[in-house]
């Protein structure tokens, strides 16, 4: 695929700005992303990242609470924002008109939010619903996002739930988020990106007009969140009131996603040989010729790859009847990752696999949301936008015996068995 | 938080230079025209191919129209379409997905009461193959005793899954609420009808229902129209039958009854699920409504989004939306509430439908919801995936490109009158039905003081 047009600069003030013009619909991305996540949260103050994305929505010096979304939707826009382990992001999509629009509301809230405690009070409502509707009121709720990495992990930061505990976000003062403001909110901790139906020239212009006088601060020193290798089989239980069917999440660690990008898409690759399609080895074992398993997947990352820097997760999920012992799946998976290790995977097994990730990058590309938020993460994560684009080419390079090798690294005593044990179940064991 | 010496909130509020305007929209660039073809092949089915090559890649959606009044229907519809592409006599399962995954590509089957739909997409230079895959499994799908015997144990499990989600139990129960037993609610079919479903009685209703005749197949991607349309005579030209794909009997027009409290013991959150009978996309009053709707719920700026969400904090979303059923539609208003905000969110809900009608929308907020309805429109519909989906929308209710690329204009042209009309006539609390399914130990006694509320499962 031909790299399409990039334009990479940097304010005075240190946002990195991210501009990719592209005239076939006249519709126009934007958004910025913050070097800041759930993994920085303090103790005491899980969910808290999460928290704040929702108040930045609340106003801003030039913006009453509500104006926001009324000036992206009065313009033809959608919005949103989301909150990852390493970065947050705000997006909006809008006919290309409303450019200048969506830059002087992404300018003026990062210039001078609003943060008040009656809005404090309201969203902490809000987010509290938030997590009724997306875990505590629904089977497998948080699983594995939540449920998975306090097993695999021993330090606060890579182990806590980022969605937070209900008493931790009760207790977020006004002070916090203006704290939180002035350490991770500053321009040169950002990146702006623009994707869509727009003059170079033009947008160069708006830009430095509506965010140029941002106060520059400095980015905050980043922490490392590393942490050792499991040695052992870690083991967890969770007990889920809603889940008809037990469970399991197993979690692995996968080589560093920044600074061993190749390595890291040779555990994507497996994934793919693994679990996409009913050609694939575990769908085939597990799922049609056993069957073991309801369900399975596999993939890298939470909430899918290149969301996070080091240490990140890879995962494989699965569903299995009540009267299949959770030993036998995880057998049967141990023995497919060995024949995995002791004879590389056919050339074919991994065409199939690079191009439906070929397709599903254009896909991915195709929607202009999509195609804002990954060049923007990207910049924030890699230093480099263009990477994107590259994917797919780098992914068809990864070797047999690369691939071969990540499902020799998959050991069963390096990595993480969570258990979700149905209510019903009780405590009688399998 | 973490920086030792932070600027106060408000401080943080505030700049020397103060607040700033809002900058004006600029000029709007309209898209331009996409080349395609609306057409029908030799043997019924509805062909429309779009050009849009902004990606190498094509998007295919077929809809078949497939309806059944049969105890069995729902089960054995589910089977098939979790089987229909697990063989051939050309292919085996393994086989059809090594070679979709080759090319890029990837076919998934849904079916619901109403219809049976494939959703596929591919390399856009690999279509030959694809189209090649796709009329193989409509012309020869086999359902082969061993697969049909896995699948059917799967589904029985992933019915357990499904039926324990919120959302399902609601949806559930709305359904069962506003249309009894009529064959449109069946949408999750039982464990025990799953489990009796044979292969015999799978490919039975393969031949007998998957038609072309009544069927509509949308194309968008990277594509020459005209030249797709002798690809496809040539394809699908053996997958023929003098029959019509089976629509659904028209649904009941949507009167009453009263809201009905559906007891889940211990629910920490409440659905809340209220309908009411409407007009379809064809209809000219359609526009003015969709406006109406829009000013009510069906964005975040809506009057019930800020009500309930932003300004009281009882909800994380809140909807409203149409549901289309073949040529009929009503709009549908969802909300999932704590426990301890379900009345009052139920009356803010009731409330908000009530002031439509009496102050309806006008200047700005009906210029918001204008603008949010054209430039939506054109932002859905600038990936080719968005744009089949909706193709696909206006086709299976027999309307067609022309109503994509008029509508813009026919959303300019409401006026704040027409708005109000539909406001009054579609969104009075009277003409609404629906569920609360929650905790009724703690919701009886609160709902039933608001009117109009039933207890009990439906029947």
């Amino acid at each position: 695929m031909a790299d399409p047009e990039l334009v990479r600069y940097t304010l005075d003030n240190g946002l990195r700005v991210v501009l990719a013009p592209d005239a076939t619909a006249p519709v126009v991305g934007v958004s910025v992303h913050y070097d800041v996540g759930f993994r920085s949260e303090p103790e005491g103050r899980t969910g808290f990242a999460h928290l704040f994305e929702h108040l930045m929505f609340q106003g801003s010096e030039s913006l009453e609470k509500l104006a926001h979304f009324r000036h992206v939707q009065s313009s033809g826009g959608t919005f949103n924002g989301s909150t990852h382990p390493d970065y947050t992001d705000y997006f909006e999509v809008l006919p290309s008109a409303a450019l200048e629009r969506a830059l002087f509301l992404e300018a003026d809230r990062m210039r001078a939010p609003k943060l008040t405690a009656e809005n404090l009070a309201n969203q902490i409502d809000v987010v509290k619903e938030e997590i009724r509707l997306n875990v505590l009121n629904r089977p497998y709720g948080g699983f594995p996002w939540i449920t998975l990495p306090p097993v695999l992990y021993s330090t606060f930061p890579n182990a806590h739930n980022g969605y937070g505990g209900f008493e931790d976000l009760e207790s977020a003062t006004v002070d916090d988020c203006a704290a939180f403001f002035d350490t991770y909110y500053s321009p040169a901790n950002a990146v702006l990106t623009v994707a869509g139906d727009f003059e170079v020239d033009n947008a160069k212009a708006l830009i430095e007009q509506h965010f140029g006088d941002v106060p520059h601060r400095p980015a905050p020193q980043r922490p490392s969140f590393a942490e050792p290798l499991p040695t052992t089989q870690l083991r967890g239980e969770v007990e889920d009131p809603h889940a008809p069917l037990p469970a399991l999440g197993i979690g692995y660690r996968m080589p560093d996603p920044i600074n061993d990008v190749d390595g890291y898409l040779a555990y994507l690759v497996l994934a793919g040989v693994l679990t996409d399609g009913d050609g694939s080895r575990l769908q085939q074992r597990l799922v049609h010729r056993e069957p073991l398993v309801v369900d399975i997947g596999a993939g890298a990352g939470l909430f899918g790859p290149f969301e996070a820097r080091d240490p990140d997760t890879f995962t494989i999920t699965l569903i299995h009847p009540h009267e299949v012992p959770r030993e036998r799946v995880l057998a049967a998976l141990d023995d497919e990752l060995q024949k995995l290790a002791d004879s590389p995977p056919s050339e074919e097994e991994l065409r199939k696999v690079t191009a439906r990730w070929t397709a599903s990058l254009h896909s991915e590309h195709d929607r202009l949301v999509s195609r804002t938020l990954a060049l923007g993460s990207f910049e924030l994560l890699y230093g480099d936008a263009s990477l994107v684009y590259k994917l797919a080419d780098r992914m068809s390079a990864v070797t047999s015996e690369a691939v071969s090798a990540a499902a020799k690294a998959l050991r069963p005593d390096a990595r993480a068995v969570l258990v979700v044990k149905p209510a019903s179940e009780g405590n009688n064991e399998q | 938080m973490t920086s030792a010496t932070h600027r106060t909130a408000e401080e943080i509020g505030r700049t020397a230079r103060g607040p700033r305007p809002l900058p004006p929209l600029g000029e709007q660039r309209a898209a331009g025209d996409l080349s395609h073809v609306d057409t029908e092949l030799s043997n019924g089915l509805r062909v429309l191919a779009v050009r849009k090559a902004t990606v190498p890649m094509v998007e295919a959606r077929l809809w078949i129209p497939f309806a059944g009044d049969d105890a069995l229907h729902p089960a054995t519809s589910e089977v098939l379409a979790e089987t229909i592409l697990t063989g051939t006599a050309r292919r085996n399962r393994i086989e059809i997905d090594a070679e979709l995954a080759l090319i890029g590509g990837d076919i998934g089957a849904g079916v619901d009461p109403e219809r049976l739909v494939l959703t596929g997409s591919a390399l856009a230079e690999k279509l030959p193959t694809f189209l090649d895959v796709l009329g193989d499994v409509l012309t020869g799908a086999t359902y082969a005793d061993d697969e049909i015997a896995r699948e059917k144990e799967r589904l029985v499990e992933r019915i357990a899954v499904s039926r324990t989600q919120p959302r399902t139990i609601a949806r559930e129960a709305l359904q069962k609420h506003r249309y009894g037993d009529h064959p449109a609610t069946r949408e999750v079919p039982r464990a025990e009808d799953v489990a009796v479903v044979t292969p015999e009685q799978v490919r039975a209703l393969h031949q007998a229902s998957v038609l072309p005749r009544g069927a509509v197949l949308v194309l968008v991607g990277d594509i020459d129209p005209q030249a797709v349309i002798g690809e496809l005579e040539k394809v699908l030209g053996g997958w023929a039958s003098d029959r019509s794909a089976v629509r659904l009997p028209p649904l009941p027009e949507l009167t009453g009854p009263s809201v009905r409290l559906v007891p889940r013991a211990g629910a920490v959150q409440s659905q809340i699920r209220l309908s009411a009978q409407t007009v379809p996309r064809t209809d000219p009053g359609y526009a003015a409504l969709q406006l109406a709707n829009l000013a009510y719920g069906g964005y975040f700026s809506s009057r019930l989004v800020e009500n309930i969400r932003e300004n009281k904090g009882y909800t994380y979303s809140a909807h409203s939306g149409f549901e289309f059923t073949d040529g009929t539609a009503v709009v549908n208003v969802d909300a999932d509430t704590a426990t301890e905000a379900t009345a009052p969110a139920l009356l803010e809900t009731r409330y908000e439908l009530g002031r439509l009608g009496q102050v309806p929308p006008a200047g700005d907020e009906l210029e918001s919801v204008r603008q949010y309805a054209i430039g939506s429109l054109l932002t859905s519909t600038s990936s080719q995936s968005g744009l089949a989906g909706q193709v696909l929308a206006l086709a299976s209710t027999g309307l067609g490109l022309e109503w994509l690329n008029e509508h813009p204009a026919r959303v300019a042209a409401v006026t704040a009158d027409e708005v109000a009309e539909a406001a009054l006539k579609f969104f009075a609390p009277k003409r609404f039905t629906g569920v609360v399914v929650g905790d009724a130990a703690v919701l009886e006694r609160k709902l039933r003081s608001l009117g109009d509320v039933v207890v009990g499962e439906p029947a």
